[in-house]
């Protein structure tokens, strides 16, 4: 029993951070049709940006989070202004390939600027766990929770209570009649790829120093995206939330139960069992069935 | 026209090693005939069909671990039962490799194409990682990071010629190209046929092709087994040849450097993926003694985009286009794309 409250509370942690990553992924699936191949890259951009502001140049720990988000944006609008604006009305397969060439010079490059050594980032938290009962966990882990749920907090916010929020709906529901609404299609498709980017590179940044950065992170944070995405349904962000929570929470069993070394494999039975029942996910909006 | 130039290039491969003795060139057209047979399998899902299999590696990983396995034999515990497999000749291997890959082309094709969009794709790059997780972890049966070592070689038993193994490159080089020349023709025909019309009418228009009788998800399906079958052959090839795989043959970079091939070449073209794997098979021998691997792979990913938003037909429908303008039917990519000109009578 106590070991299994262990597991709960590390999907909790590891699911929050989960949750970023689906909805970064899964805002920009919705709202644009793009399947975002570098949202891994940015994962990974989170991570190496803590290590660099905070272990290099000597910056406090919160202020870096704080800039690796505020990073992760504005690469994802650069991406989104140099290589998807031209791309306008391509075909996803298209797109696809842009991205898929965008995700190879990312990993590269970072794989040319930190090595293939992975960096471990010391954060400010105290190195003893928090002990409740049978689960101990640290502090810097309760920390990733709760500054991930105020992030999903403020997307939600963001999505439901402002006026970008509502311009982004209205371009999810019909780009061309938002257009014609006066909604500035260019600039809502800028603020959705650094939005759903600056998420994944929080996610980035907060896991980042709970286990290391390391340049081919980007892709099981991809994958794991997917899956994500996928059991919630493509384009629905309380399914990408609560994707996240379940993805890790049978990451978290199975490495438990079954294997350690299958942890990173769940998600592919997640998708594999979700195209199976239930091909449009949990939340799906309708999805043509072939 | 195109005909005669398809001939003189293939007398040209097939008297290439009379002339060219070094072994190193010879290893380096065996490697890129293997990819390109396996691009050449891509393009005919990727292509004909517009779907993106981004674990194509998958297939011809499994490939290559099965004919490995087969003919070097293996004994393994599931739980109460041990299956001891004695090996078995290579060709049993190669057909093994081929029959497996395309069941699990079949599986995949079958969960993914029951949804459209891009979940073929999310599905396939999965499929390749778990793959290599399982070459990984299993290393009861695949030796995990440790490779499978000692690999035969390819043996063709002829009835009443008896058994040829073949060592040396020559050999190797005839077979590949024997593979490659049988894989492009099967495309060919396959394409050409009715099979091949539903698939570019179904890549075009999909609710057309459903109200004229096509039944779409069916001939997905089929390409997906096709495809993964043939990637197969080529894994059973590079198996065989090189003698040591270990699961960095998943590695996402090598479907990366067959989508390239195609993409570059021309997608749905038969040309395309030969062009493109002879460019992306040698280039990176010449660039590896002035550019490190990282600067190798931003140089592909550079090039992907630069394709994609200044040649998207690929190198292949460009050419043709120059050299036989009017005697060209545009290609199905064309078709889709192309835009009545205004003013002009259609």
């Amino acid at each position: 029993m106590g070991q299994f409250l262990q597991h709960l509370v590390n999907t909790l942690i590891l699911g929050g951070t989960y949750a970023l990553l689906g909805i970064g992924l899964t805002l920009i699936f919705g709202i644009m049709r793009v399947v975002n191949f570098t949202h891994g890259e940015l994962y990974a951009f989170g991570a190496y940006a803590v290590f660099a502001l905070s272990m290099l140049l000597g910056a406090n720990f919160f202020l870096a989070l704080v800039l690796a988000l505020l990073g992760g944006m504005a690469l994802g609008a650069l991406i989104e202004i140099v290589l998807l604006r031209p791309m306008r009305g391509a075909d996803i397969d298209t797109t696809m390939l842009v991205m898929i060439g965008a995700w190879i010079i990312m990993q590269n490059l970072e794989m040319l600027t930190w090595g293939g050594v992975a960096k471990a980032v010391v954060t400010p938290f105290p190195e003893v766990p928090l002990v409740i009962g049978s689960v101990s966990v640290s502090y810097l882990r309760v920390f990733v929770l709760v500054m991930a749920l105020v992030l999903i907090a403020a997307t939600y916010f963001l999505i439901n209570r402002t006026k970008l929020g509502k311009a982004m709906r209205a371009t999810f529901q019909d780009a061309d009649t938002a257009a014609l609404m006066g909604v500035s299609i260019n600039r809502i498709y800028t603020a959705t790829f650094a939005i759903g980017s600056g998420l994944a590179a929080a996610a980035g940044a907060l896991l980042g120093p709970v286990f290391l950065a390391f340049p081919t992170m980007g892709d099981l944070a991809a994958l794991k995206s997917f899956a994500i995405v996928i059991l919630g349904g493509l384009g629905s962000i309380t399914g990408a939330t609560i994707g996240g929570f379940i993805l890790a929470f049978v990451e978290e069993l199975g490495a438990g139960y079954v294997s350690s070394g299958y942890r990173d494999a769940m998600g592919f039975v997640i998708i594999i069992l979700v195209l199976m029942f239930r091909p449009t996910g949990l939340f799906a909006r309708a999805e043509r069935i072939g | 026209m195109r005909r005669a130039f398809a001939l003189v290039f293939l007398a040209f491969l097939l008297t290439l090693p009379l002339w060219l003795q070094d072994p190193y060139l010879l290893h380096i057209l065996i490697t890129t005939g293997i990819f390109t047979i396996a691009a050449m399998s891509l393009n005919l899902l990727l292509g004909y069909t517009g779907q993106l299999s981004l674990g194509h590696v998958a297939f011809f990983g499994i490939g290559a671990y099965v004919s490995a396995l087969t003919t070097l034999g293996f004994d393994v515990d599931i739980g109460p039962w041990t299956f001891v497999h004695e090996p078995w000749p290579v060709m049993a291997g190669f057909v093994l490799a081929v029959l497996i890959s395309g069941l699990c082309g079949y599986l995949i094709g079958k969960l993914s194409f029951r949804v459209r969009g891009a979940y073929f794709v999310i599905v396939t790059i999965s499929f390749a990682e778990v793959v290599r997780l399982v070459a990984l972890n299993w290393v009861d049966l695949t030796q995990g990071p440790l490779a499978l070592n000692n690999i035969p070689a390819f043996a063709l038993s002829v009835p009443g010629l008896g058994e040829h193994t073949l060592w040396g490159k020559v050999p190797n080089y005839y077979l590949v190209l024997a593979v490659a020349v049988a894989a492009y023709i099967l495309i060919k025909r396959l394409v050409g046929s009715r099979i091949g019309r539903a698939m570019v009418a179904l890549k075009e228009n999909e609710s057309l092709a459903v109200s004229v009788g096509i039944d779409v998800t069916r001939y997905l399906v089929l390409a997906a087994i096709i495809s993964a079958a043939l990637a197969g052959a080529a894994g059973s090839l590079y198996a065989h040849y090189v003698k040591i795989i270990d699961p960095e043959i998943f590695l996402f970079i090598y479907t990366v450097t067959m989508v390239i091939m195609v993409v570059a070449g021309g997608k749905g073209t038969l040309a395309g993926p030969v062009v493109g794997g002879l460019i992306f098979g040698t280039l990176p021998v010449l660039l590896r003694s002035y550019l490190g691997p990282e600067f190798q792979w931003i140089f592909y990913g550079l090039f992907m985009i630069f394709i994609v938003f200044v040649l998207p037909q690929g190198i292949v429908p460009a050419v043709e286009q120059r050299l036989f303008p009017s005697t060209r039917e545009p290609p199905p990519e064309a078709l889709a794309t192309v835009e009545p000109a205004k003013g002009e009578p259609q």
